[in-house]
C-alpha cells in the first residue's frame, strides 16, 4: 500500500483492493492467528456505532491484540472541548493504529495526517467507511465467484446512502452494470450516474420494485429513512414499498444473493432470512475476516 | 501608438502591475498575496473605470516579480486579472492568471459538516473545473462550485 492509513476506498488501487480480498480469504481459513500479539489497537469511537466496533474489535482479539479507546463522545476527553488534533497526537502514543469513527466528515483524513501511527477510517460521517465497502466487495466475489461484469440492484435509500456510492465507485472498476430502484426523492445523485456515463457503464433507474430483479446477480438493500423526508406524507407512501419478501424471489437467478449493510428495520421482511439466497448476516462475518486483512496489511505483518 | 491614456496612477520602472482586479476583490488579493507584509512600494487604485467589469482595481508593486504558483492563487477572486511585467518603465510581458490545480487556504469549504470548519485546520483543495471553477475538499471530499465559494 502506498499510504499508512486507509481513510478513502479511493486511497486503494485495484490491484491493492484484490490483494487485501486474497488476504482476507486467508483469514476466512483461519482467522485466529497471533498476528497482533503484543499490539494494541486504538478504537476511537466518537459516535457509537455498536456494529462496526463489534466487528473491529472481534478483528483484532482474534489476532490477539489489545484494545484502548472510548466507544462514544462523552466518555473521551471531548466532552471537555479537547480538539481532535489533540486527542489524536495524545493517543497515537499510546498505540500501534488507530480505527476512528466520527461524525464530522473529513476528520479520518485530518487525524491519519496528524497520527504517527495508521488510521482506519470506521466512518466519517456521511463522507467515507471504506472497510463496509471491502466487505462488500468480499461477499460480492465469494458468492458469485468473481467480480467482473456483474449486474448489481442498489434498492432503498441511494441518495444518502454513504455505502451505497461508495460501493458504486468501488465496482464501477470491474465492468458493473448497475440498476437503481428508490423512490423519487431518494434517487442516486447526478454525480455518480455522470460518473458511470463517463466510464461507458450501463444502468438504470426504477422507481417500481418489481420482477425487474430477476436479472440480478446481487440486489444490495438499504434502510428507506424516515428523517430523509421533506414531506412525511411521502414518506408514509413509500415506507412499504421497498420492502423484500420471500415471494419476490422465486424467479431470481440461482447465484443471486442479497446484501444488506445493517441494521436492518423492515425493508427485508423476515420470510427472507430462511432463504439460502439471503447473505447478510454472512456478509457481516465477513467484516471481520476483512478487517483482519485491512490492519495486518498496514502494519505490514502480511 | 494607440490613443494616449491618462492613468490615475504613477508608472513604475521596475516591477509588476496587477490590472483588471474587481474592485470589490482588491483586498482580497492583499490578503492572498500578504501585499500588507511586505516593504516594497505598491501603489492601489480603487473603484476605477472599466468596461469589463464596472469597477476595477489595480495594484503597482515596485521591484516585486511573481512566480505563477504564486500569482495564480488570486484567480478565484480575480479570475480576469492581467499582469503587466515592467523594466525600465516598459511593460516587456503580459500575461493572464490561471486558476491552479490545487488551492490551498483561501477558500472555504461549503460543507457545513467539514472538519475544516470545526477545527483550525486550513483548506485544501484540488481543481476539478477551471472554467466554472469547483473545488473538491481534500478532506471530506465534498465539491464547492463558484456560485457557494467564500472566501477566507
Amino acid at each position: 500500500m502506498n499510504t499508512k492509513s486507509l481513510v478513502s476506498i479511493d486511497d486503494l488501487n485495484t490491484d491493492e483492493m484484490v490483494s487485501i480480498l486474497d488476504l482476507a480469504e486467508e483469514f476466512e481459513k483461519q482467522p485466529s492467528q497471533s498476528l497482533l500479539e503484543g499490539k494494541v489497537i486504538a478504537t476511537l469511537f466518537f459516535e457509537p456505532s455498536t456494529r462496526t466496533r463489534l466487528s473491529f474489535e472481534s478483528a483484532i482479539s482474534r489476532l490477539g491484540g489489545k484494545i484502548v479507546g472510548f466507544t462514544d463522545a462523552s466518555s473521551s476527553s471531548v466532552t471537555k472541548g479537547e480538539t481532535l488534533n489533540d486527542t489524536i497526537l495524545t493517543v497515537n502514543n499510546y498505540c500501534d493504529l488507530i480505527v476512528m469513527r466520527h461524525p464530522i466528515e473529513g476528520s479520518a483524513r485530518l487525524a491519519s495526517e496528524i497520527s504517527d501511527v495508521p488510521v482506519v477510517n470506521a466512518g466519517d460521517g456521511a463522507n467515507q467507511h471504506p472497510t463496509q465497502t471491502m466487505l462488500d466487495l468480499y461477499s460480492i466475489r465469494k458468492t458469485q465467484g468473481r467480480l467482473d461484469k456483474l449486474n448489481i440492484f442498489l434498492v432503498g435509500d441511494l441518495k444518502y446512502g454513504r455505502t451505497v456510492h461508495s460501493l458504486l465507485i468501488a465496482m464501477s472498476r470491474w465492468n458493473t452494470t448497475f440498476n437503481f430502484i428508490s423512490p423519487e426523492e431518494l434517487r442516486m445523485p447526478m454525480e455518480y450516474k455522470l460518473y458511470l456515463d463517463k466510464l461507458g457503464l450501463k444502468y438504470y433507474e426504477h422507481s417500481d420494485f418489481t420482477d425487474i430483479i430477476n436479472e440480478a446477480d446481487i440486489i444490495y438493500m438499504t434502510r428507506v429513512q424516515k428523517e430523509r423526508f421533506s414531506d412525511p406524507m411521502e414518506y408514509e407512501k413509500v415506507k412499504n414499498v421497498y420492502v423484500l419478501r420471500n415471494h419476490m424471489l422465486r424467479d431470481t437467478k440461482e447465484n443471486m444473493k442479497i446484501l444488506h449493510p445493517l441494521p436492518r428495520v423492515n425493508e427485508i421482511h423476515k420470510d427472507v432470512d430462511v432463504n439460502s439466497k439471503s447473505y447478510y448476516f454472512q456478509q457481516a462475518l465477513n467484516g471481520v475476516y476483512t478487517r483482519q486483512a485491512i490492519i495486518t496489511r498496514l502494519l505490514n505483518l502480511k | 501608438m494607440k490613443e494616449p491614456k491618462q492613468l490615475s496612477v504613477s508608472a513604475i520602472e521596475n516591477g509588476t502591475v496587477i490590472d483588471h482586479i474587481p474592485a470589490s476583490s482588491l483586498f482580497k488579493v492583499i490578503q492572498i498575496l500578504g501585499l500588507d507584509k511586505i516593504r516594497n512600494q505598491i501603489t492601489f487604485g480603487t473603484n476605477l473605470e472599466s468596461k469589463k467589469l464596472g469597477r476595477k482595481a489595480i495594484i503597482k508593486l515596485a521591484g516585486i516579480f511573481f512566480e505563477d504558483d504564486d500569482i495564480n492563487r488570486i484567480a478565484l477572486v480575480a479570475p480576469e486579472a492581467k499582469l503587466n511585467i515592467i523594466r525600465g518603465y516598459e511593460v516587456v510581458e503580459k500575461s493572464v492568471v490561471e486558476v491552479p490545480d490545487q488551492i490551498t487556504g483561501i477558500a472555504k469549504c461549503v460543507n457545513p459538516k467539514c472538519i475544516t470548519n470545526f477545527e483550525s485546520v486550513t483548506t485544501k483543495f484540488k481543481v476539478i473545473s477551471k472554467k466554472n471553477v469547483a473545488l473538491k475538499c481534500h478532506y471530506c471530499e465534498k465539491i464547492t462550485d463558484q456560485e457557494h465559494m467564500v472566501i477566507l
